[in-house]
């Protein structure tokens, strides 16, 4: 088998038995990439040098007997990561010139477990999107189909993974933003519980709903990553102190007598009716593993997306204020003065669905509106979240489809933000509930795939991922492969 | 304008002041906060707003701000809140400010001033807040642009509202030396003006005496002087009656302090304002502390000016005038106490020289009373000397200089100099008895009942012994032996 087509638990066999050295794996990748990248998009940086250099010093870790537990398997990062002396964009004009003087918490602690790196992958500006189609340099193409959107905003790093350049990425999720993509291109999307790992050198969109996860072929590999990645860190206060699990020990256990709530809603008119039979062949999968499905409601969800889109937005108009030209970033010629000079910078740095977003959270913070949105939209997420917990205490899980339809075409709702705004209907109420979740293949239509999406309660992983993989142990919809890069 | 002029309007006065909490690293950093610094050159990635970093809460200003939430008998809240206030400018680095809005860490406290009459009187303090300083622009030596300098971003600081309680620019200063005096004793702040540590801005307006309602009012920003706050303030008064008496109205705006033209300008009115757009900054979890925690504050609270103040008079029966400036700093009341605990003499005696010698050269050399040439030990021991007779008061003045130069203690400079003090008798009665001798025309006009002239025979007998007899026998044997 060839490597570009095995799991990161593949290689890792691979790499110890001496078939092949991180140095060959990498080299083979980097052409393998090198060779996409231009239909696809995916990347906005190929770091080959760093990833040739760092594939070396792996090699001899491993000869000394010093490896890590990622030691010389390749990765990709999002480019909302900030690397130290690599560019990192975050998909947007207004960083494109700038190179970050630290590693992000994720990425340092990849980088220690051995883990090599590839590249910077694609996203929307400022992980403002779910169609990629937002950033600066150009949408991405979605491999099953390169006239549709890859999903986004982590469209970059699932494109590249349902592709073969690569095994895993990084990602992040605030409102979907890993599953749905994850979704879209049969792949596996993982985000985990708000305050698992660390958001420090994550670049903020929306601070109380970011979390960062990753994109897989298999839910074996999003645990490997994930116990890696995770854990509290002194840098982020709303990482949280608790002792990181081994994720991967207990993924072989059998899902036997585990109670999955169906909701309801989800499989009202918004779903696509194949998209439904998918999901619904999944659950009847689980259930022949011995699960029990209980119904269970979620009578707020509708006002999820509604909600999201008050709070995202505040935030973010916030979080993306010290984008001023002052001192890192896009900044404008010859301004005449200090107000000319925020406004062109930002004018020209940001495009127009991050300008949409600050606009309505500028508004939505507003002296005489901050009650009636704001407030309100605080009020709801906490209705929101109640509705889960409520749910949780008859079940472990919580199983729906990831997107009501599979990958739309690229252009087809850019113009309508509504429309694009609602494919994350499955997906935002987990991070507005701060709930870890996951995408997982399950099924094609029309030869595009779609997934199936998993809930749990807060630090419920373990529960995510073991489900995961024992659904992964009794189909192959993760190993299918887009036909133009078998 | 004359005092009769203000004589039908109240004065309404609430002061916001800014003190710089005394950490060594920012509030939501690493950084140093020390003073004085390169530019730019103690600002951090997290200061510099850069992508992706992260506030962590310095827990040591939780810890200051609850000692004076104490100390002034205030409520700390056993749950705070930090927000962001979103503004743009070019020494925000973020866009906004970590502030607290809605749920400070202080609330409902209070302090005592002395009011022109010299009665006690109760100013409300309606909350104290932390939030981080924003960094500074420079435009000196830059020709056509503005320079940032980043190392005052992020450091902490706690925002002290009073009620607007005050009456005058007196109660208004009155009560910020108060405020000032409480940050020292708690260590919490170096308070030191001229470094912008203490800093605060007024709330001034004017109404008709007897009217209920509040006058509009304006503010005015960064005042760094008691001096300038005073004269601020009386100017912002006089203008607003003046313009309410010439029929003009009072524009609710922020005005700026010029202390060479001793006047106050227009900086920007209520509708320039900035609609800040306040939310809690999702960075940051609530600031949660347990009773526990309050009453291990509490427990480690320095006794307070007041209580000192109280104690000094009752325990070392000082004057109360006295025991005002000795408690003025918790520096010198230390000193004071170390003095009055090492002299045979009362504590009055130590209180004076205190007080007067020291205060005065101090003074003269620009000296922190931590920084005396004199230790309290060594001033004790001169002290002593006088109440044992060694010396006259008036050799004391002389010992007390050579000791603040250096010269030694009053022991070495007594012995060095010969300045010991003349008790024997024998040796006195030999001086006056040629003084009489000199001057038999005063004597026979002092015997003619020109008793003045006693003076005039001490000053020929001190003259006679360089000072250095006992002024009191020299009186004794001179009346007796005229």
């Amino acid at each position: 088998m060839s490597v570009y087509s095995q799991t990161l638990t593949e290689l890792a066999t691979g790499l110890e038995a001496g078939e092949f050295t991180s140095l060959e794996l990498t080299a083979a990748l980097l052409e393998r990439i090198a060779a996409h990248n231009e239909t696809l998009n995916a990347f906005i940086t190929i770091t080959a040098d760093e990833a040739l250099a760092a594939a070396a010093r792996a090699d001899e870790a491993r000869a000394a007997g010093t490896g890590g537990t990622l030691n010389g398997l390749p990765i990709v990062h999002k480019d909302i990561f900030c690397t130290r002396g690599v560019k990192t964009s975050c998909g947007s004009k207004m960083l494109d010139n700038f190179i970050s003087p630290y590693d992000a918490t994720v990425v340092e602690k990849l980088a220690a477990a051995g883990a090599v790196v590839l590249g910077k992958t694609n996203m929307d500006e400022f992980a403002m999107g779910s169609s990629n189609e937002t950033s600066f340099y150009g949408p991405v193409r979605n491999p099953w189909n390169l006239e549709c959107s890859p999903g986004g905003s982590s469209g970059g790093s699932s494109a590249s993974v349902a592709a073969r350049l690569i095994p895993a990425a990084t990602g992040t999720d605030t409102g979907g933003s890993i599953r749905q993509p994850a979704a879209l291109t049969g792949t596996v999307g993982l985000k985990p519980t708000y305050g698992r790992v660390s958001r420090y050198g994550m670049i903020a969109f929306a601070s109380s709903l970011d979390q960062a996860g990753v994109i897989t072929r298999s839910a074996e590999d999003a645990a490997r990553l994930l116990g890696v990645m995770a854990g509290f860190d002194e840098r982020d206060s709303t990482s949280i102190e608790q002792a990181v699990p081994d994720y991967l020990a207990g993924i072989g256990e059998s899902i036997r007598g585990l109670r999955v709530g169906i909701v309801r809603q989800h499989f009202d008119a918004g779903l696509d009716e194949q998209c439904g039979a998918r999901v619904k062949d999944a659950i009847a999968v689980l259930e022949s593993l011995g699960a029990t499905t209980v119904e269970v409601d979620l009578p707020n969800l509708d006002l999820s997306v509604p909600t999201y889109y008050v709070v995202a937005p505040a935030e973010c108009s916030s979080n993306l204020s010290r984008f001023d030209g002052v001192r890192f970033g896009h900044r404008a010629e010859n301004a005449e003065d200090l107000e000319d000079l925020y406004c062109r910078s930002r004018g020209e740095g940001f495009g127009d669905e991050v300008k949409r977003r600050i606009m309505t959270g500028t508004y939505v913070l507003s002296a005489g509106y901050y009650d009636a949105y704001y407030l309100k939209a605080q009020q709801v997420r906490q209705l929101i979240a109640d509705d889960f917990k409520q749910a949780f205490a008859d079940v472990d899980l919580i199983a729906g489809p990831t997107t009501p339809s599979p990958a739309f075409k690229l252009g087809d709702k850019v113009d309508d933000p509504i429309q694009m705004y609602l494919n994350d209907i499955y997906t935002i109420g987990a991070n507005l509930a701060g709930l870890p979740a996951i995408s997982v293949p399950c099924g094609l239509v029309d030869d595009m795939p779609v997934g199936l999406h998993l809930v749990s309660r807060h630090f419920g992983e373990e529960t995510l991922l073991r489900c995961a993989h024992q659904y992964q142990l009794q189909t192959d919809w993760h190993k299918a492969c887009p036909e133009a890069f078998k | 304008m004359t005092a009769a002029d203000h004589a039908g309007w109240e004065v309404v006065i609430g002061l916001e002041v800014h003190a710089q909490l005394a950490t060594t690293s920012k509030i939501f950093s690493g950084a140093s906060t020390a003073y004085g610094a390169e530019p730019n050159t103690q600002a951090c990635l997290v200061d510099l707003g850069y992508p992706g970093v992260l506030p962590v809460l310095n827990r040591e200003v939780v810890q200051m701000a609850t000692l004076f939430g104490l100390a002034v008998n205030a409520s700390v809240a056993r749950r705070s809140v930090f927000a962001r206030k979103n503004y743009f400018y070019p020494d925000l680095p973020k866009g906004y400010q970590i502030s607290q809005l809605e749920l400070p860490i202080v609330e409902h406290g209070e302090m005592l001033i002395s009011d022109a009459d010299g009665n006690d009187k109760r100013i409300g303090i309606t909350r104290a807040h932390l939030e981080e300083d924003a960094g500074k622009s420079i435009h000196e030596g830059l020709d056509d642009s503005s320079g940032i300098d980043l190392n005052r971003a992020g450091t902490p600081l706690l925002e002290i509202v009073s009620e607007p309680d005050l009456r005058s620019a007196k109660e208004a200063v009155a009560y910020l030396r108060k405020i000032h005096t409480i940050v020292r004793y708690l260590g919490i702040s170096d308070g030191n003006m001229q470094e912008g540590s203490f800093r605060c801005d007024a709330n001034v307006s004017v109404r008709p005496r007897g009217q209920q309602e509040l006058g509009t009012r304006a503010e005015i920003k960064n005042l760094n002087s008691f001096r300038f706050i005073e004269k601020a303030i009386n100017y912002e008064v006089e203008r607003q009656i003046d313009l309410l008496q010439d029929g003009g109205t009072v524009v609710q705006e922020t005005r700026l302090y010029d202390s060479d033209k001793d006047q106050t300008r227009s900086m920007r009115s209520k509708e320039e304002a900035n609609d800040y757009r306040y939310f809690p900054d999702p960075d940051l979890l609530p600031v949660e502390i347990s009773d526990e925690y309050v009453e291990a504050a509490r427990a480690t609270l320095p006794e307070l000016p007041e209580a000192k103040l109280q104690r000094f008079v009752a325990e070392h029966g000082l004057k109360k005038d006295d025991a005002v400036i000795l408690t003025a700093s918790r520096a010198l009341a230390d000193y004071f106490e170390a003095v009055a605990g090492a002299v045979d003499a009362t504590a009055q005696v130590a209180a004076n020289w205190v007080i007067g010698d020291l205060s005065a050269v101090l003074n003269r050399d620009g000296k922190d009373i931590g920084d005396s040439n004199i230790s309290p030990a060594a001033l004790a021991g001169l002290v002593n000397r006088i109440h044992d007779n060694t010396i006259s008061g008036k050799i004391a003045k002389q010992i007390f200089e050579a000791m603040w130069d250096g010269e030694g203690s009053a022991d070495e400079i007594i012995e060095a100099k010969g300045l010991k003090q003349i008790t024997d008798s024998s040796a006195i009665e030999a001086v006056i008895d040629k003084v009489i001798a000199d001057y038999p025309e005063q004597v026979a006009e002092y015997r003619a009942g020109k008793d003045k002239l006693i003076g005039f025979f001490v000053g020929k007998v001190m003259q006679e012994t360089k000072g250095q007899a006992n002024p009191g026998q020299v009186n004794q044997i001179l009346k007796a032996k005229l």
